[in-house]
């Protein structure tokens, strides 16, 4: 555990450096953590697993949109799981349920590598529809179809910054709308 | 949506980085103050006799009160915006205005007396005091709640109330130097009082505002 949690730390400095190959593989590798954490958590409370998925997305969007607040002196583990404690208790809340999250479901699960099936998921896409035309435009174009900065700026005639200001702000209002649920 | 292609997608948006919360707290402060400063100066002003009141002590330690109320808990907000953090031994630091205030009461009381407790405790204006220290400190409580939004605490109703003890203090700060009422009893009733009504109602507005 020790050695992995001294690669994520080391992961996400150079990502605050202005690193997207390393930000993308820190992503990649605790989303199979997430994903064991989130179902054990449903398991726990009763539930079946077929939200995980849609939790360890929503736990994604928050680190991202929230990694200004880890301190890049502290370790990141720590601050990662917080976060995925605070989504597992919401999501579970959001099915009122009583809610016992252990402290240790995300720190000291297995990752379950890969799953057999990808569980569907229905939350993003769904708010997907509702964002502003410009935001929706954009984040199906990275998002859906994988299209780069570049590509979408030239298809949908938006300068790049454009791009990058529509998408940021998407996924913004994507945590926003997934919070109100 | 794949989760693998929300990666893909966070990994395009990485070049988008938000400032830190301290930053965004500091710029918050630095709009709001001066629009304190002048609510006050426009609507109360400053007592008339504000410079021969800095020689009494009394006058300076209701600013050293509201400042040691008010820095304390600008540091464990930010401290608190952050997930994995908890209140602990920060909470210590909050106990350094009440100490003050104390220290300040024990001191009054030893001094030969010219007016009597009741007198000193409603002093002149207790009923504008804690009106008015709550309505300087709402601008400040707007700002530090945008600024905070920026955080992730798992606690938002306590961070909320760190953020209405926050402006509290400031608010407090300002109306110090209109309040002609110096007597450290006033201050511990009046002060304290508005310093609660914001707390609380920060708590209110942060478990709704400051959930991530």
């Amino acid at each position: 555990m020790r050695g992995r949690d001294d690669e994520w730390t080391d992961l996400m400095r150079s990502a605050n450096a202005g690193d997207s190959v390393a930000y993308h593989r820190l992503l990649k590798s605790v989303t199979p953590v997430l994903r064991a954490g989130a179902r054990q958590g449903l398991s726990r409370a009763g539930q079946p697993p077929d939200q995980a998925e849609d939790i360890v997305q929503d736990i994604l969007l928050a680190v991202h949109l929230k990694r200004q607040t880890w301190d890049a002196n502290a370790p990141f583990a720590p601050w990662l799981f917080a976060i995925a404690r605070n989504k597992l208790i919401d999501a579970l809340r959001r099915r009122g349920r009583r809610v016992f999250v252990n402290i240790d479901d995300f720190a000291e699960t297995i990752p379950s590598e890969p799953p057999a099936e990808t569980l569907p998921t229905v939350e993003i896409s769904n708010h997907l529809a509702d964002l502003p035309p410009r935001q929706r435009d954009v984040l199906r174009s990275i998002a859906v179809e994988s299209a780069s900065i570049k590509t979408t700026a030239s298809k949908l005639s938006m300068t790049e910054g454009a791009v990058r200001v529509a998408l940021h702000r998407g996924l913004a209002s994507l945590a926003a709308k997934l919070r109100k649920d | 949506m794949d989760t693998d292609r929300l990666i893909q997608t966070l990994a395009a948006d990485n070049d988008q980085r938000p400032r830190p919360v301290s930053t965004q707290l500091a710029m918050a402060l630095l709009v709001t103050l001066p629009v304190v400063a002048a609510m006050l100066l426009v609507t109360l002003g400053i007592r008339p006799d504000f410079m021969s009141a800095m020689r009494n002590p009394f006058f300076d330690t209701k600013f050293l009160v509201t400042l040691a109320l008010a820095i304390p808990a600008i540091v464990i907000s930010v401290h608190l915006s952050r997930p994995e953090a908890s209140l602990g031994r920060w909470i210590w630091l909050l106990l350094l205005s009440p100490f003050i205030l104390i220290v300040a009461l024990i001191v009054e009381m030893t001094m030969p007396q010219r007016a009597p407790m009741m007198v000193r405790i409603i002093g002149r204006n207790s009923s504008l005091c804690s009106a008015a220290i709550t309505l300087l400190s709402l601008p400040i409580l707007g700002g530090a709640m945008i600024a905070l939004r920026h955080g992730a605490p798992s606690r938002p109703a306590v961070a909320g109330a760190l953020a209405g003890l926050m402006s509290a203090g400031l608010g407090a700060t300002f109306y110090a130097a209109h309040c002609a009422d110096d007597s450290p009893l006033f201050v511990a009733t009046w002060y304290t009082l508005a310093a609660l009504v914001v707390a609380a109602l920060g708590a209110a507005i942060g478990s709704k505002v400051l959930r991530y």
